[in-house]
């Protein structure tokens, strides 16, 4: 199953022009700086902004279509929308801002004990949202989205008001979320650690274009995009926990056609999770160092190498059987090594240099 | 309906609210006279079609008072819808509420402090009503003769100081009632409200 936006609208400053296709269900992460039309996207979805062009199809399901004259009102679209204000209903209790759209959907998948559960809200449910703190009103507000039954679920940027220990408290319960409600979600985000954690597909949106979307370790490790122009640019994997060796304190995880070494993990075995390498901790090599502390050295070939002037170095990308890295090197090391394109490389990664994340 | 939606007319139809409010209201005692006096317009069909008089009544009466103070309510009301959030009738749309829902259980709560407050205020300002009630009502005792209509009466007749003292301190009493009552339910509600 599938969701497919397809939306077209001229405004004063830009014009707007995007279309992708994502599978469902998982998490779609719109990302992209401020003002590059990812809001207009998610209202367009929601039908609280009507294009001059607009499709949006979720599993077979048109709920907009413009050319064909199709524009389901909002109320009737099933969609839920997550702000990053929470919007809670001032004068009404937790309890009854959270049943306000279960009211008014028809019968569904999602359980009020299910999600006041899931989100940790139990202890709230008689309290007014103004007596909340921002972190749990945005739960609240999630709670209330989720409990009308929607077919689509659209997050603007819903913690992009919290500071950072608010934010680490409301993460966990996203990734539950993800996991225990198999649910469509468009993701809007200009916080890498959030797309890392939560995304499965990601949608690159600049000035108003898409410039890259797909699975999210694709999109991830590519070394010509804006992305990778980040200080902290690095490839991520999807692995699963392949051995412990309590004995060493080393567990070994599984991904992309590699293998990696990390500190014990305390995670059962063929668990998944996400791993990311930074590339400015990857070094390259031609042929394996001998004496050495470092326990991963992964073959792979050259696939792209993207030179960033400014920063005086290279990021080259590194295919893996099933996936890629980054690294980012000199200039001169690219010449001293002889690398280019199609290559055979080694990239030697500390053990501990390894950013292992939950599922 | 002046605070949401724009539509031809629009501004004629807010200027002809508004206009008690900075007219002399001996002029709009007049018009009213004019307009639903036995002979007027509207006036002579609701005698000859119902038997409705309004001119020198105590419907008369209520009927200017109305109009004068309706500039007052629709300030509130229309202050108050002004105010409310968006955001959250946004928020119930697509939790799957429709119009009237949206009217009646999220915008009318959230908009009830101004139109009480208001209504509180304009209740005040009907009891002082004077201009206009004089000119279309006249000023009949027990019928259309208002506090101050009583107060001015009283002060034409020689040694009616003590009468207008004792009238003057009722409606003294009753405007200090009408704002501190209008204050204390603004405060309460907004609480409720949790602002």
């Amino acid at each position: 199953m599938s969701l497919a936006i397809r939306l077209r609208h001229r405004f004063p400053s830009v014009q707007m022009d995007v279309a992708f296709e994502t599978p469902t269900p998982g998490v779609t992460v719109l990302f992209g700086p401020s003002g590059a039309g990812k809001s207009t996207i998610i209202a367009a979805a929601a039908g609280l902004l009507r294009p001059d062009e607009c499709r949006v199809v979720v599993d077979g399901q048109v709920l907009a279509d413009t050319e064909a004259g199709i524009w389901l009102p909002p109320e009737r679209r099933r969609v839920g929308l997550v702000f990053q204000d929470a919007r809670l209903f001032p004068h009404m209790s937790v309890a009854t801002n959270l049943r306000f759209g279960l009211r008014r959907a028809a019968p569904g998948t999602v359980r009020f004990d299910e999600v006041v559960e899931l989100l940790g809200i139990g202890a709230l449910l008689l309290r007014r949202p103004h007596t909340l703190s921002g972190g749990e009103r945005q739960r609240v507000a999630i709670g209330r989205a989720l409990l009308a039954q929607p077919r689509l679920l659209l997050m603007d940027e819903p913690l992009a008001s919290l500071d950072a220990g608010r934010k680490a408290e409301i993460l966990p319960y996203l990734t539950r979320l993800k996991t225990a409600l198999r649910l469509p979600v468009i993701y809007v985000t200009h916080a890498l650690d959030e797309v890392i954690q939560l995304a499965d597909s990601m949608v690159l949106i600049e000035a108003g274009r898409v410039i890259a979307s797909g699975p999210l370790s694709d999109v991830a490790s590519r070394a010509d995009l804006p992305l990778a122009q980040r200080d902290d640019a690095g490839a991520l994997l999807l692995c699963r926990v392949a051995e412990h060796d309590a004995g060493r304190e080393l567990t070994r995880l599984e991904g992309g056609g590699a293998s990696f070494w990390v500190p014990l993990l305390d995670a059962p075995l063929l668990s998944d999770c996400r791993v990311r390498i930074p590339a400015r901790e990857v070094i390259l090599a031609g042929k394996p160092p001998d004496a050495i502390s470092l326990h991963n050295i992964v073959p792979g070939t050259v696939r792209r190498i993207a030179a960033q002037a400014e920063r005086r170095s290279v990021l080259v990308e590194i295919a893996l059987p099933s996936g890629a890295l980054l690294a980012r090197v000199t200039p001169d090391a690219i010449i001293r090594l002889r690398l280019s394109p199609g290559a055979p490389v080694l990239a030697l990664i500390k053990s501990t240099s390894i950013e292992v994340l939950g599922a | 309906m002046l605070a949401r939606y724009r539509f031809p007319g629009r501004p004629l139809l807010n200027a002809l609210v508004h206009l008690p409010l900075v007219l002399p209201p001996v002029v709009t005692g007049w018009l009213l006279l004019i307009i639903f006096g036995i002979r007027g317009p509207i006036g002579s069909l609701l005698y000859d079609w119902l038997g409705i008089r309004l001119a020198f009544t105590t419907a008369g009466a209520s009927l200017a008072a109305g109009v004068m103070t309706f500039p007052v309510m629709v300030r509130a009301v229309r202050l108050s819808l002004e105010a409310a959030d968006l955001g959250l009738e946004q928020a119930a749309r697509t939790l799957g509420a429709g119009r009237l829902d949206r009217l009646f259980n999220i915008t009318l709560p959230l908009a009830s402090p101004g139109i009480l407050v208001g209504g509180i205020v304009a209740y005040a300002t009907c009891l002082g009503e004077f201009g206009a009630i004089i000119t279309f009502a006249a000023n009949i005792p027990g019928q259309t003769q208002t506090l101050p209509l009583a107060i001015y009466t009283a002060l034409q007749v020689p040694g009616g100081e003590a009468t207008a003292a004792k009238l003057s301190l009722v409606s003294l009493t009753l405007a200090l009632i009408g704002l501190l009552l209008s204050e204390w339910i603004g405060k309460r509600l907004n609480a409720a409200l949790g602002r």
